[in-house]
C-alpha cells in the first residue's frame, strides 16, 4: 500500500494563523493552572503579543504569493492585507474587551449561565471578577478569520467559518449588564448562524457536484468548460452566498444584526462590526473573484440587488432608531450595501476599494463603540438616545469626537468615510454599475439624518436630568478610541499610502 | 526669478485662517475678549494679504495665476491645486473683506449664548478658510471637500448661536446642503471615471462626453450649485437659516457662502458641459427669473427683518442666474459684479439690521416703527443698504444689475423684460420695509426699550463705514474690478462656445 503523501506547507506563510492558535491554546491552558488574581492580566498580555506576533510575520511576509497546504489556503495580496486588517481592528477591539477601568471586573460576566434573577446571579454581580475565558476566545474568534479569508477551498473555508463564529455566539452572551438581552441575542445568533452555517454547507455540496472539486482554482475551470447542469452551479452559488452575505449582514439577511449589535457586550460588538465585516467580505471576495468568476454575468444582477435592497433597508430603518448601537446596527448594515457595491465593481479597483473601505469603516466602527461604552450612568451604558441630549454641554470632547465619527460615518470629506465612500463608488461606476452609484448616494442623503439626529441630540439640546455622565476612559478605551479617530482622520486627509498599499495588493492567486 | 506672484497666496490663504481658528478655540474660555481681539488681527492679517494679492495679480495675464500644486492622493490624480482667476480672486477679496467686518461686527453677539464665546469665532475663522479654498481651488476633488466642509462651521453657526428656531433651521440646511452635495458626488465620480481618471480642471476641460452623459453630469453639478445659491425651487432652507443665524454669520451666509453656488456654475458647469449647459440654459433662465418674482412677492409680505433680507437674496440670485445664462459677456461681467456687490450690499444690510435686532431683542418689523427718530444715524445707514440693495444708480449693485439686463437685452428681450419688473418688486419690498422700521410714528413700545436710546457705536461705525464706501465707490468708478473680471468671463463664454452678438449697424442707403 502506498504511503499518503503529505502536501507540503509553506510554514512561514501561515505563521500568523499557527501563531494565534497557539496562542490560544496556551490561554486555554493558563485558564486551567493559573490563579484566578493573575488570569486577566496574564491572558491579555498574551492575546496582545499573539497578535502583535502575528502582525509583524505579516508584514515580514508581504510579499509572499502563493497557494499552500495543498491548495487549501491562499497567501496572496488580498489574504495578506486583510489579515493584516483584522488583526489591527481585533486588536483594537481586545483593548475594549479588556477595559476594567469602567466597570468594577469588566464588561463581561463570570458565569454567563447562572440564571438571571437568582440569589446566585445577584452574588455574581457584586463579585468583581468577569470571566477570563473571554480572551482566548477572542483569540480563537480573531484566527478563524484570518483562515477565512486565506481559505482557497470550499471545505476549508466552511471550518473557518464555524471555528470564528462559535467563539464569537459564546462572547455574545456574557454581557455583565442586561443578561437577558445579551442572552436572546448570543441565542439569536446562534440559531440563526448555524442556518447559515448549514446553507453554506448545502451551497458547497451543490458546488462539488457540479464541479467535482471544492478548489477555488477548480471550480473555476469548471464554470467555464464544465458540461454539467448548470441549477447545481446558480443553486450552489446562491446558498453559499447566503452564507457568506448572513455573516457580513446584508439584506434580507440582516435581522439578526440589530438584536446581536444591541445585546452582546460593546466591545464585542464592536470586534463583530469590524472585524467580522473584513472576514466576511474577505471571503465574498475570494468567492465571487477567484471561483465564480465566470459566471458573474448572472450573479451580478441578483447581487445589485441585494446590495440596492441592503442600502435601503439599512439607511431607511436607522432613520427610525431610538438606541445607539442599533442605529449604529443599523448603519454597519447600510455599509454593508456599500460595500457590496464595490464587490460587485468586479475589477481590481473594485477589490483594492473594497478593501480599503472595509479598514476604514472598521476603525471608525470600533472608535464609535469605544465611546458608547463610556456613555454611562448606574445602570451602564446609556444607549437610549434621548440619554444622549446634551451630553456635547456635559462633555464637549467625547461629544466632539463623536460627532466626528458620526461626521465620518455620513461621508464628510476629510474622514476616511468619505474616501472610502468615494472610491467604492468610483470603481463601481468604472465598471459600469452606474446604477448601483445612484442608489449608494441616494441612500447615503438618507442615512445623513439619523447621524445628524444623533448630533443634534447632543449639541442643540439642553441637558436633561437623565443626561448620564461620560466616564473618563480607562487607558486601554482611550487609546483604543484614540487610534479609531487618528485613523478616521489620516485616513480622510491622507489616503494615498493605504491607497496604494491596497492598489498592490490587490490581486489574487489562483 | 522669484517675482511675487511666485509667492503660495492661496495656499497660505486658505491655511491661515485654519490655524488662526485653531489657535481661538484653544484660548481660555474665560477670556473672550482675549479669543475676540486674536481673531479679529488674524483676520485683518487675511485681509492685507488678500490685497496684496489684488495688486500681484495682472489683469491682463494668465487666465489662472498664483497657481500652486502638491501630490495629495496620487491613485485617482487629486491634487491640492489651487489657482485663480478675475472672478475667483474678486470673491477672496471679498471674503477677505467681509470676514474682519462681521468678526467686530458679532463682538457681542456671542456673549448672550450659553456657549463658549471663543469657540463662535473660531467658527468664523474655520468658515473662512473652507471658504477661502473653495473659491481657489482648481481640482475638482479639492473644490468638493470645501464645499462639503464649508457646510460643518456653519451648521454649528447656526445651531450653537443662533436665535428662534436654530435647530430646526441648522438641520434644515445642512440636509438640503448634504443633499445637493451628493448629487454633485454622483456627478464628481462620473466626472472623474468617464473623464479621463483626473480631476484636474484643465484637463477635465478637455474631456468628451456623450450628450446623454454631459447632461447627466450637468444635472448633477447643477442641483447642487442651484441649493447653494439657491434658486427657486430650492430656495426654502435660506429664509430659514438666514432668519434663525446670528446676523454676522447671515451676512456670511448669504453674502459668500451662496456665492458657490453661482461661481461654481460659472467654473464648473459652463465650461465643463458647454453643449448641456446650452441645453439647459432656458430652463435655467426659467427658474431664475420665476425666482426673481416669487421670492420679491414674498419678501413684500415678511414680517421677520432677516427673513426678508434672505427672500431679497433669493430675487437678487435669480439676477445673478439670468446674466450667467444669457452667456454674453456683459451679462456675465455683470453676474460676477453682481455677486460682489451683492455680498457688500446685502452683507451690510444683514449687519445693519442686526444691530437693530440685537437693541430690540426682536426681528419682526411690527415691534419697530419710527425707529429713526431714536437712532438716527443706523435708521440712515438701514436706508442706504436697502437703496442699494434695491439698486439705486450711484451704488455699486446699480451697474452690474443695469450690466446683466444690458447684456440679456441684446439676446433675449423677453427675460430682460420680465426681470426689470422685479426692479420695481424690489424697490416696493426695500421702501416699505425701511417705512415701516424707521420712519412713521414713533411705536411707544420702542421707546421704552433700553437698547434704542443708543445710536451706533464706535465700532458698529467701524463696520459699515468701508463697506458704505465700496458700496459708492464702486458704484462710480466699477472699473477696476471689471478689467479683473471680465477677461475671465470672455474665456468663459468662450469655453462654452457663445460669441456675443455684433452690434447690428443699418446698412445705409447710398
Amino acid at each position: 500500500m502506498q504511503d499518503l503523501q503529505l502536501p507540503p506547507i509553506d510554514y512561514g506563510a501561515v505563521a500568523p494563523m499557527l501563531i494565534l492558535f497557539g496562542v490560544a491554546c496556551v490561554g486555554v491552558f493558563f485558564e486551567a493552572v493559573l490563579p484566578r488574581s493573575a488570569r486577566r492580566s496574564t491572558q491579555l498580555v498574551l492575546a496582545l503579543l499573539g497578535l502583535v506576533a502575528a502582525f509583524v510575520v505579516i508584514v515580514v511576509e508581504s510579499d509572499t504569493r502563493i497557494l499552500t497546504a495543498g491548495g487549501a489556503v491562499a497567501i496572496d495580496g488580498p489574504t495578506l492585507f486583510l489579515q493584516g486588517a483584522i488583526i489591527l481592528l481585533g486588536l483594537m477591539a481586545l483593548l475594549l474587551v479588556g477595559d476594567r477601568s469602567l466597570e468594577a471586573g469588566g464588561a463581561f460576566v463570570a458565569q454567563a449561565a447562572i440564571t438571571v434573577g437568582s440569589d446566585a446571579d445577584r452574588r455574581q454581580a457584586s463579585r468583581s471578577q468577569g470571566a477570563t475565558e473571554i480572551y482566548p476566545l477572542a483569540v480563537f474568534a480573531i484566527a478563524g478569520m484570518l483562515l477565512f479569508v486565506a481559505a482557497n477551498d470550499l471545505l476549508t473555508m466552511f471550518v473557518a467559518l464555524e471555528v470564528f463564529s462559535l467563539p464569537l455566539y459564546l462572547l455574545c452572551a456574557l454581557a455583565r449588564r442586561r443578561r437577558l438581552l445579551s442572552q436572546e441575542a448570543a441565542l439569536k445568533y446562534f440559531l440563526l448562524g448555524a442556518y447559515a452555517s448549514a446553507f453554506f454547507l448545502f451551497g458547497v455540496a451543490l458546488v462539488y457536484g457540479f464541479a467535482g472539486s471544492v478548489q477555488f482554482g477548480s471550480i473555476h475551470d469548471a464554470v467555464r468548460e464544465s458540461t454539467q447542469s448548470t441549477v447545481l452551479l446558480y443553486g450552489g452559488i446562491a446558498l453559499i452566498a447566503i452564507g457568506l452575505l448572513f455573516k457580513a449582514a446584508a439584506a434580507p439577511f440582516h435581522v439578526w444584526t440589530p438584536d446581536v449589535y444591541q445585546g452582546a457586550p460593546t466591545p464585542i460588538t464592536g470586534l463583530m462590526a469590524a472585524c467580522t465585516k473584513v472576514a466576511a467580505f474577505g471571503a465574498l471576495l475570494r468567492v465571487l473573484y477567484v471561483a465564480f468568476d465566470g459566471a458573474a454575468w448572472d450573479y451580478t444582477p441578483v447581487l445589485g440587488a441585494i446590495a440596492v435592497l441592503t442600502m435601503l433597508v439599512g439607511a431607511v430603518l436607522a432613520v427610525t432608531q431610538t438606541d445607539i448601537k442599533r442605529l449604529l446596527a443599523y448603519s454597519s448594515i447600510a455599509n454593508a450595501g456599500y460595500l457590496l457595491v464595490g464587490v460587485l465593481a468586479l475589477s481590481k479597483d473594485g477589490l483594492s476599494s473594497t478593501m480599503f473601505y472595509l479598514v476604514a469603516y472598521g476603525f471608525t466602527v470600533i472608535a464609535a463603540f469605544a465611546v458608547v461604552t463610556l456613555v454611562r450612568d448606574a445602570d451602564g451604558e446609556a444607549t437610549h438616545l434621548s440619554r444622549w441630549a446634551g451630553l456635547g454641554r456635559r462633555s464637549p470632547l467625547f461629544a466632539g469626537v463623536f460627532t466626528f465619527i458620526l461626521l465620518a460615518f455620513a461621508g464628510i470629506p476629510l474622514t476616511s468615510g468619505f474616501i472610502a465612500k468615494f472610491a467604492v463608488f468610483g470603481a463601481a461606476l468604472d465598471s459600469g454599475e452606474a446604477w448601483l452609484v445612484i442608489f449608494g448616494v441616494i441612500t447615503s442623503m438618507l442615512l445623513a439624518f439619523p447621524y445628524l439626529r444623533v448630533v443634534v441630540m447632543m449639541w442643540l439640546s439642553e441637558p436633561g436630568e437623565s443626561t448620564p455622565t461620560v466616564s473618563i476612559p480607562g487607558g486601554l478605551t482611550a487609546a483604543a478610541l484614540m487610534i479609531g479617530v487618528v485613523a478616521t482622520l489620516v485616513l480622510g486627509v491622507a489616503p494615498a499610502p493605504l491607497l496604494d498599499l491596497t492598489a498592490n495588493a490587490a490581486e489574487f492567486v489562483r | 526669478m522669484v517675482g511675487v506672484s511666485d509667492f503660495p497666496f492661496l495656499s497660505i490663504l486658505t491655511g491661515a485662517p485654519l490655524v488662526g481658528a485653531l489657535v481661538v478655540a484653544f484660548l481660555p474660555r474665560a477670556k473672550p475678549e482675549l479669543a475676540k481681539r486674536v481673531a479679529l488681527i488674524w483676520s485683518v492679517a487675511v485681509a492685507v494679504l488678500a490685497v496684496v494679492m489684488w495688486f500681484a495679480y495682472d489683469a491682463g495675464g494668465d487666465r489662472f495665476q498664483f497657481r500652486e500644486s502638491y501630490t495629495w492622493i496620487p491613485a485617482w490624480d487629486a491634487r491640492f491645486t489651487f489657482a485663480v482667476d478675475g472672478i475667483a480672486l474678486v470673491m477672496l477679496l471679498l471674503i477677505a473683506v467681509l470676514v474682519p467686518l462681521v468678526i467686530l461686527a458679532s463682538w457681542h453677539d456671542a456673549d448672550t449664548s450659553k456657549r463658549s464665546v471663543p469657540v463662535y469665532f473660531a467658527l468664523l475663522l474655520a468658515l473662512e478658510s473652507t471658504m477661502i479654498g473653495v473659491f481657489a481651488a482648481a481640482d475638482v476633488f479639492l473644490f468638493y471637500v470645501f464645499f462639503e466642509v464649508m457646510l460643518v462651521p456653519m451648521y454649528f453657526l447656526i445651531g450653537s448661536y443662533g436665535g428662534h428656531q436654530r435647530q430646526y433651521a441648522a438641520v434644515k440646511f445642512f440636509l438640503y446642503s448634504l443633499v445637493g452635495g451628493l448629487f454633485m458626488l454622483a456627478a464628481v465620480i462620473g466626472l472623474w471615471a468617464l473623464g479621463g481618471k483626473t480631476f484636474d480642471w484643465q484637463d477635465l476641460l478637455s474631456a468628451d462626453f456623450t450628450t446623454n452623459t454631459e447632461r447627466w453630469l450637468f444635472l448633477g453639478f447643477f442641483v447642487a450649485f442651484a441649493i447653494k445659491a439657491p434658486f427657486f425651487p430650492f430656495h426654502t432652507w435660506l429664509p430659514d437659516a438666514g432668519g434663525a443665524a446670528p446676523a454676522g454669520s447671515a451676512a456670511l451666509l448669504v453674502g459668500v457662502l451662496d456665492k458657490v453656488g453661482t461661481f461654481g456654475i460659472l467654473r464648473y458647469c459652463l465650461p465643463l458641459f458647454p453643449e448641456a449647459s446650452r441645453w439647459f440654459a432656458p430652463y435655467a433662465l426659467a427658474i431664475a427669473l420665476i425666482g426673481i418674482i416669487y421670492a420679491a412677492l414674498l419678501a413684500v409680505g415678511q414680517n421677520d427683518l432677516k427673513r426678508l433680507v434672505s427672500y431679497t437674496s433669493i430675487a437678487h440670485f435669480g439676477f445673478i442666474g439670468i446674466g450667467i445664462f444669457a452667456f454674453t459677456t456683459q451679462a456675465g461681467t455683470g453676474a460676477v459684479l453682481y455677486m460682489v456687490n451683492h455680498g457688500l450690499a446685502t452683507g451690510l444690510l444683514f449687519l445693519v439690521v442686526g444691530m437693530f435686532v440685537a437693541r430690540r431683542g426682536s426681528a419682526l418689523v411690527s415691534d419697530f416703527g419710527g425707529a429713526g427718530k431714536l437712532v438716527p444715524l443706523m435708521a440712515g445707514v438701514l436706508f442706504f443698504a436697502g437703496l442699494a440693495s434695491l439698486a439705486l444708480p450711484g451704488t455699486a449693485p446699480f451697474v452690474s444689475e443695469f450690466l446683466v439686463l444690458l447684456g440679456t437685452f441684446t439676446v433675449n428681450k423677453t427675460v430682460a423684460v420680465i426681470a426689470t419688473a422685479g426692479i420695481i418688486l424690489a424697490a416696493a419690498y426695500v421702501l416699505w420695509m425701511v417705512q415701516r422700521t424707521t420712519q412713521g410714528t414713533l411705536n411707544p413700545a420702542l421707546a421704552t426699550v433700553d437698547g434704542m436710546r443708543r445710536d451706533m457705536t464706535i465700532r458698529e461705525k467701524v463696520v459699515v463705514a468701508p463697506l458704505i464706501l465700496l458700496l459708492l465707490l464702486l458704484g462710480f468708478y466699477p472699473k477696476p474690478v471689471t478689467d479683473v473680471i471680465n477677461p475671465a468671463v470672455q474665456a468663459t463664454m468662450q469655453d462654452v462656445g457663445k460669441t456675443d452678438p455684433a452690434p447690428a449697424v443699418q446698412e445705409a442707403s447710398r
